[in-house]
């Protein structure tokens, strides 16, 4: 029924969001919507660099945006300049350095729009065995470091108080976060990895009643994304990448809708006073 | 009233000479003390004196860049920050909120969310609760831990005059009931609970220690805080200055609390009710009953009659 690029992307595609669920929820939950921009942005320097050195190409990413994330960690803490200021100059600097190294390379000719909007239609067998190989480890990995991580997230210091390790756990996120980067950067594109990260989290958000659904909402709902836009893409022929995430603004956009789930608010406003007054003294 | 503090045994927590530095600035440096089992050391000074630093030193959170924290091994601390704020993004329960740092059986959370009074709000989201409520989920998550040393940071913070009360009495209660260690910090220099053991007023350093009498009536603490804050500090043992309080805040609280409570006030015992409740609480608990279940449903009044029942007795002791 399919031509094959079709089902591979599928697959692929399948594969990537229900690996990037659970780490995009910790990323609207730590408030690091643009701390993984900044790393995806870096993913061209990665690029340019892997062309340079002739490198492989997506460890040359995951180094790249494992480096910018632990410069950042380094910065952050010297404390300097606030986050937001030290974001948006590497951010933009790693994506302009990454596009002018390139364009002095005259003897390398590259598709750009490939890797800003990534091109999942020419995913190969061996990229799905790295996207769901590379996913299975992550998965692992956060299950690992659900714990630490969680607690980490609601207070950092009471972690450590009693006894988690929230600065490691930290550091394997981002290190994780880099890994999915390098990952993603084929099938959704530089520019587009942090939406599929961020936007099918937020939407599983009204849906869940604890962290673990949530993480495993997302992962669902961003594979529905995934489905959807590449479905809408074959049918109206348009770029995969941007189909994939205006599929998931699309999902985003019905959770706002108001149906079914009022009463939550309603009942916990209601708890009444306390009913005794001391008569069973 | 039950002494578990053993002069035998080591300190969970000691600090010698413990300082912490940042940025080229002391926090606080000179800080020394120690808490035992069954010790309620209180830390109070003004904003930006050290206290969350001392704290934190003293659990290990920061390292100290003089002197020495030592802490017992394999000791196990409850933590209730002094801020926590929850993004609304996270979807956490009550009970979720229980097994945020390890794992606990049902019966556990039930009994640390009996002990605290917030049974009815196990389902909740965290996001959901008043300042009061928040601070009696944050409390139970470091109870049901059973932890050796309790640090508490600021714990009546957003919480009203009478909810105020009723959580230093529950405190005291966690205290006789477990034996464990805790470490309180307070800027509210007018309620230093009368059952601490040790107040250890910061200031940048020690500025002085002892009995909450004895640090209310000391020269150092007049000084830094002026002789109608040493007047409010000694609220618990003289109740009848409390309601003449120069601050508005505590004194609007106080008139409505008696508003609210007044009604109730027939039903509650008067006076010498204190002594039995103590004692109630420490027997029912070596049975192992849920007291603490009978107790929760009216902690929103029942502090009224302690703080009533606290002023008996403090008039009987002294």
């Amino acid at each position: 029924m399919f031509d094959d690029f079709f089902t591979r992307a599928l697959i692929a595609g399948i594969g990537l969001a229900i690996t990037v669920g659970p780490l995009g929820c910790f990323v609207i939950w730590r408030r690091m919507a643009y701390f993984g921009d900044t790393m995806a942005h870096s993913a061209l320097l990665g690029v340019a660099l892997s062309l340079l050195f002739e490198l492989n190409l997506m460890l040359s990413v995951f180094l790249v945006a494992a480096t910018v994330s632990l410069l950042l960690l380094v910065l952050q803490r010297r404390g300097a300049l606030s986050t937001d200021a030290l974001l948006g100059i590497l951010s933009h600097s790693a994506l302009s350095i990454g596009l002018v190294m390139v364009a002095f390379m005259t003897w390398v000719r590259i598709d750009l729009v490939g890797f800003l909007f990534g091109d999942i239609l020419a995913v190969s067998e061996a990229d799905i065995d790295l996207v769901w190989g590379g996913g299975i480890l992550v998965l692992f990995a956060i299950v690992y470091l659900w714990r630490p991580l969680l607690a980490s997230t609601v207070n950092p210091e009471l972690a450590e108080a009693e006894g988690l390790q929230p600065e490691r756990a930290k550091l394997y996120f981002m290190l994780l976060m880099a890994l999915v980067i390098a990952i993603a950067m084929k099938i959704v594109g530089i520019l587009l990895i942090t939406s599929l990260l961020i936007i099918p989290a937020a939407t599983a958000r009204r849906f869940a009643t604890s962290p673990e659904i949530m993480a495993v909402l997302a992962s669902l709902i961003g594979a529905l994304a995934v489905t959807g836009g590449l479905f809408g893409s074959l049918h109206w022929d348009t770029p995969s990448g941007p189909s994939i995430v205006v599929a998931a603004l699309g999902l985003f956009v019905l959770s706002l809708l108001p149906f079914g789930r009022r009463s939550q608010g309603a009942v916990e406003h209601s708890s009444p006073g306390h009913s005794s007054h001391g008569g069973h003294h | 009233m039950l002494n578990f503090r053993s002069p035998d045994q080591p300190p969970l927590v000691s600090l010698a000479n413990a300082g912490v530095r940042r940025n080229g600035r002391w926090l606080v440096r000179g800080v020394e003390f120690s808490v035992s089992r069954g010790e309620i050391v209180t830390l109070i000074g003004p904003n930006g004196s050290g206290k969350s630093t001392t704290a934190k030193a003293a659990i290990g959170v920061l390292k100290p860049d003089e002197g020495r924290v030592e802490r017992k091994a394999g000791l196990r601390v409850g933590y209730v920050p002094q801020k926590l704020s929850i993004d609304w993004t996270l979807p956490l329960t009550v009970e979720r909120l229980m097994t945020l740092t390890g794992p606990l059986k049902g019966r556990e959370i039930e009994e640390a969310l009996a002990a605290t009074g917030i049974s009815h709000l196990s389902r909740a989201e965290v996001q959901h609760l008043s300042g009061g409520e928040f601070q009696r989920a944050l409390l139970a998550r470091a109870l049901a831990r059973k932890p050796d040393l309790l640090v508490l940071d600021e714990p009546v913070q957003g919480v009203d005059f009478t909810g105020e009360i009723a959580l230093y009495d529950l405190i005291k209660s966690i205290r006789n009931r477990t034996g464990c260690g805790i470490l309180l910090i307070s800027h509210d220099l007018h309620v230093v609970m009368a059952e601490t053991d040790t107040v250890i007023c910061l200031n940048g350093h020690v500025c002085c220690r002892g009995t909450p009498q004895m640090v209310s009536q000391s020269p150092e603490y007049l000084k830094l805080f002026g002789s109608r804050a040493a007047q409010s500090l000694a609220v618990y043992s003289h109740h009848h200055d409390h309601t003449h309080l120069p601050d508005g805040r505590v004194q609007h609280e106080d008139g409505s609390v008696t508003e609210h409570c007044h009604p109730g006030d027939g039903h509650h015992h008067a006076g010498h009710a204190d002594h039995d409740h103590a004692h109630a609480h420490a027997q029912s608990h070596s049975h192992g009953d849920d007291h603490g279940h009978q107790h929760g449903p009216d902690c929103g009044c029942g502090h009224h009659s302690r703080l009533q029942g606290f002023d008996g007795r403090e008039k009987s002791r002294v």
